[in-house]
């Protein structure tokens, strides 16, 4: 056998290698896997492994592309990259050379915020009915963040800005790391039990969502929904959404915003200090506008302007009532009595000379009558009256033969005595 | 005794009476009174902005306030 039909190991690496390096498919790929063995090399190099349940690759991504990460990969963290396969003849290995890297969306991490999202969610915690409200102005709030980062700076310097008639009490809370949520709960039920302020800011600056993890704690959101002060939350940036955050009853951006949710802007409220100012003094001088109106059309009243026809108000009826007094009064009555009297005295004057006169008119009739019925009348035609003791006789039956009888004639008397009678049948 | 007012309390004040003088019925006596007694309390809160330091700030340690040093 001749030593030239033996490859060298170096060009049989090289041939593997220029077959990797213009495969169209190992050019250009996309890979997800989960880290492992990672290193970052002084020189800013990552080394590492991407394996799946069942396989590996060896990875390596170089410093110009590794600074642009954005976050750290760490063993058993779910990553995305994109670079090409080639083989490092040294080594003899095929591996990726990792252009871009990200982490995997639907990690581990996102998975178990989902998880623990939708359960709480599901117990009502995020529910807008228990939320609490957010004092007006509060005396006093309390920080929960670390007291060195960048966080508490901002929350000091707006709330100085905007209403330093607050106080800040700053608890000193671990917010990245194992011990953070416990530091975070513990500090949430000291706060509470200690009553110093009247709201909480529970939170950070930003970070990766491993920094920010402690947020997306249980016992960290149920603390969040069982304390009685207020909470406004603010974790990471605004593009940063927490566990926390939906628990809170106030959720705030960045550290920024949530010092100026919790309290007023001193330059609004002297603008509505104004406002309330101008409000007062047009009201009060409406109001007095209002009465002087009041005051002159009473004063425009006819009471006022002409008090005369007051007068003649009452004149009028005063004449009125006079009159009728008057027609009231006893001596029209008595007057009109004396009239009555007086008729009644001439209505009986005339009935006495009526009746006076009819009865001497009856007396002249009488005297007449009586004068004819004379019996001296009847005496001068010859007839005689006769009378026995001054009784005059007008039947046979009053006589006795024997009495003595006045005869009485026109010019005379004659004695007589009865010497027979005789009944005419 | 009016000075011990806290800004909250003052304000809500003004606010209250901002709204019986704006309904109109209110004595003219009792109006001019509430008036006064408005711009005093608009004066007091402007003081208690305008005369307010630096916000206080403390720190929480071992359960005990104390000072944080502020740059």
């Amino acid at each position: 056998m001749s030593e030239e039909k033996y490859l060298s190991v170096t060009a049989l690496t090289k041939y593997i290698k220029y077959k990797f390096d213009h495969d169209d498919h190992l050019k250009h790929v996309l890979l997800k896997g989960e880290v492992s063995n990672f290193k970052r090399h002084s020189r800013g190099h990552f080394y590492l492994t991407l394996k799946d349940d069942h396989a590996q690759i060896s990875a390596i991504m170089f410093a110009g592309n590794a600074r642009k990460v954005k976050f750290t990969p760490e063993d058993g963290m779910s990553i995305l990259v994109e670079g090409y396969i080639s083989v490092f003849e040294a080594s003899g290995q095929y591996q990726i050379y990792i252009n871009k890297m990200s982490e995997d969306g639907l990690g581990n991490l996102h998975v178990a915020f989902e998880q623990l999202k939708k359960k709480l969610s599901s117990e009502g915690l995020f529910e807008e009915a228990h939320k609490k409200p957010i004092p007006r102005f509060p005396n006093a709030i309390g920080v929960l963040t670390s007291p060195t980062g960048a966080a508490v700076r901002d929350i000091i310097h707006i709330v100085n800005r905007r209403f330093p008639l607050t106080k800040i009490i700053v608890y000193p809370t671990l917010v990245q790391g194992e011990y953070a949520k416990d530091d975070v709960v513990n500090n949430i039920e000291l706060a509470n039990k200690q009553k110093l302020v009247d709201v909480l800011i529970v939170g950070r600056g930003g970070g990766s969502i491993e920094d920010l993890w402690a947020f997306n704690e249980e016992v960290v959101a149920r603390a969040i929904y069982a304390s009685d002060l207020p909470i406004i939350s603010s974790v990471g940036h605004e593009t940063d959404f927490t566990i926390s955050d939906f628990v809170a009853d106030l959720r705030a951006p960045t550290p920024s915003g949530a010092a100026e949710l919790a309290v007023p802007s001193q330059g609004d409220l002297l603008q509505y200090i104004g406002r309330l100012k101008a409000g007062a003094t047009n009201s009060v001088s409406r109001l007095k506008t209002e009465k002087e109106r009041a005051l002159s059309r009473q004063l425009s009243s006819y009471v006022f302007t002409n008090p005369k026809r007051l007068i003649e108000g009452k004149s009028q009826r005063f004449d009125y009532l006079l009159d009728k007094l008057q027609l009231l009064s006893p001596k029209k009555r008595l007057d009109q009595s004396k009239i009555d009297l007086e008729k009644t005295q001439k209505a009986m004057q005339e009935y006495y000379i009526r009746l006076l006169k009819t009865k001497e008119y009856r007396y002249q009739v009488l005297l007449k009558e009586l004068a004819g019925a004379s019996p001296l009348n009847i005496m001068q035609k010859g007839y005689s009256m006769v009378k026995k003791e001054k009784k005059i006789i007008k039947s046979v039956e009053d006589l006795m033969v024997g009495d003595t009888l006045d005869v009485v004639m026109k010019d005379g008397h004659v004695e007589a005595i009865v010497k027979a009678k005789r009944k005419d049948e | 005794m009016e000075e011990a007012k806290t800004f909250e309390q003052s304000l809500e004040e003004l606010e209250a009476i901002v709204k019986a003088l704006e309904s109109g019925d209110i004595d003219l006596d009792q109006a001019v009174k509430k008036y006064q007694k408005g711009m005093e309390l608009s004066k007091h809160c402007h003081m208690l902005l305008k005369d307010a330091e630096d916000v206080i700030v403390k720190m929480m340690k071992d359960e005990e306030l104390v000072d944080l040093e502020s740059e």
